[in-house]
């Protein structure tokens, strides 16, 4: 016999960037319906970036998110700069595209850590983070800090990138290119990683346009976009990289659009350090006139909208914002449903909103709403899959 | 194919006001009831990506932009309405058939207080669900000072 059951997964912890709350309806082992909550932790940025002066704003934005946080300063100045029509020094544009391409780096190794530790792979999830630990250090090098690089200004950046620091970078990201090497073999031989992603939390072609995905969300259901190629903004246009698209739409091909792209921000990376010009990094912005502008980036979770009207004072009258997980999220009401619990987990992470949502998931049978299993039941059952599948396939 | 050609084309006489701010940045005004029209061409026909949409409060009333993105061609569409009445604002919902469309009108609804006539689940989505019914935090008359009374 079989009856519904509700599983609410969330809402927040402090560590996510946007928390969300998955309230997933299950019969038996399969979701049948999916209802996304988010706004928990809703900080009302656009409305404290009308309350600031237009060099604050960039600060206050870097603070929408710790993973990813100089996408959003980048989407801004890139508004301010079409504002102002402004020609930003050719040097700031690549440190620009150096910051932010280190910075996908660094976010993609997370999420590969934390997908690995959701299927039961926690040496994954160490060695990732470990890995990671040097892109943090550059960071440290290039601006002073690990996270909040506060690197993006209009019209320039606010630090340059000095000579001898340079082969140190180059060097970093060289040094990471074994360890794609073995994470990409890992991913691509190993049979359980394979049973367990294949298939699983399919978006299709068709839903990901109707949904208007982006990023590497799009990218693995074939959708051939990137911001950075499209609508080229910083040094992209400079430089020669390639877009990594997949067909299928499931977890398999986002992890692998993940990790084929870290390889193309590395060839970005080296050649922006080798083309980079001496010059200004700064353009040294003045008066802010009346007027209108939008600027968008690929941040490592897709396109991240900003749009700034000025009407001549030295405030934005409107800010608008939009982060890349806010039209990846809604997906998951295709991508879930029709799989098995032990899916969800992974597929929630696939789109790679801050997952640590999850650990607060607490089962309820519909209508009595009593407590079946917790958030870390959710994993362990996950993980459980993993370990049966491992024992299936190297047992034959 | 030029997109902005075929845009204008189009829309042909619906086109109030053209502002190309520049060759990527371009922006169309149309009147509030042609939205739905202008919105199918563009998502469905054209095939243009719905990027977001965007609430401003201005002096003449609000405004309503809505952010298509060419990716082909690497430009962005933005189609402008003016909601003049502030006191009972209404739109034309584009979410029935544009999902990605869903969430941005509910926030815009709770934020500025705009109707969206036909929107199939208008609920909030930031705000919590006893918000006071008159009080929309990102009009320019609102006093941020005031400590908000809930129940």
């Amino acid at each position: 016999m079989s009856h519904k059951v509700v599983i609410p997964i969330g809402p927040y912890h402090p560590l996510q960037e946007e928390p969300e709350f998955f309230r997933l309806y299950v019969e038996g082992e399969k979701v049948v319906d999916i209802d996304i909550v988010i706004g928990y932790v809703h900080r009302g940025i656009e409305q404290l970036s009308e309350t600031k002066h237009f060099d604050q704003v960039a600060f206050l934005v870097e603070r929408i998110c710790g993973i990813c946080s100089t996408s959003h300063p980048f989407a801004y100045v890139n508004a301010m700069d079409d504002l102002t029509k402004v020609e930003v020094p050719e040097r700031a544009l690549y440190i620009r595209t150096i910051i932010a391409e280190l910075e996908r780096i660094h976010s993609h190794l997370l999420w590969l850590g934390l997908a690995g530790h959701f299927i039961g792979y926690n040496t994954v999830w160490m060695w990732s983070w470990k890995y990671r630990e040097p892109i943090l250090d550059i960071f440290e090098l290039i601006s002073g800090n690990r996270n909040h690089y506060a690197m993006m200004k209009p019209g320039g950046v606010r630090r340059d990138i000095k000579d001898q620091d340079i082969p140190k970078i180059k060097k970093c990201v060289d040094d990471l290119i074994p360890v794609l090497d073995m994470f990409k073999g890992a991913v691509m031989d190993d049979p359980v990683i394979q049973a367990r992603t294949k298939g699983v939390g399919v978006l299709t072609n068709h839903q990901a346009i109707a949904y208007s995905v982006v990023g590497p969300t799009a990218r693995a259901s074939g959708i051939k976009a990137d911001i950075r190629k499209d609508h080229p903004y910083g040094a992209y246009d400079r430089v020669d990289w390639n877009m990594i698209t997949q067909e299928d739409g499931d977890v398999f091909a986002k992890l692998i659009v993940r990790v084929l792209e870290m390889y193309e921000s590395i060839k970005i990376i080296r050649q922006c350090l080798d083309k980079m010009p001496k010059g200004p990094i700064d353009a040294n912005l003045k008066d802010i006139p009346e007027g209108e502008g939008i600027g968008h980036v690929e941040a490592p979770r897709g396109e991240c909208f900003h749009y700034v009207r000025s009407d001549g004072t030295n405030r934005p009258i409107r800010h608008k914002i939009r982060a890349p997980s806010y039209m990846n999220v809604a997906s998951n009401k295709v991508s879930a449903v029709g799989g098995t619990i032990s899916d969800a987990a992974i597929t929630l992470a696939a789109v790679d909103p801050c997952y640590c949502c999850t650990e607060r998931v607490a089962v309820f049978n519909k209508g009595s709403d009593k407590k079946i299993c917790n958030g870390w039941d959710l994993i362990k059952l996950s993980q459980e899959k993993t370990e049966k599948l491992r024992k299936e396939i190297f047992n034959k | 194919m030029d997109t902005l050609k075929e845009i204008k084309k189009r829309l042909g006489k619906r086109i109030l006001n053209t502002k190309e701010h520049s060759e990527r940045r371009i922006y169309f005004d149309i009147d509030k009831h042609e939205i739905v029209e202008v919105a199918k061409l563009l998502f469905k026909e054209m095939g243009l990506r719905f990027a977001t949409a965007t609430g401003v409060d201005t002096p003449k009333g609000l405004e309503i932009i809505y952010h298509f993105a060419d990716d082909k061609e690497g430009k962005l569409i933005n189609i402008r309405v003016l909601l003049e009445d502030k006191k009972k604002p209404e739109i034309d919902s584009i979410a029935k058939f544009i999902k990605a469309a869903d969430w941005i009108e509910r926030e815009i609804w709770e934020l500025f207080g705009i109707n969206f006539i036909g929107h199939p689940d208008l609920r909030h989505l930031l705000l919590i669900d006893d918000w006071p019914k008159d009080d929309f935090p990102l009009r320019h008359d609102h006093d941020h000072n005031k400590e908000e009374k809930h129940k």
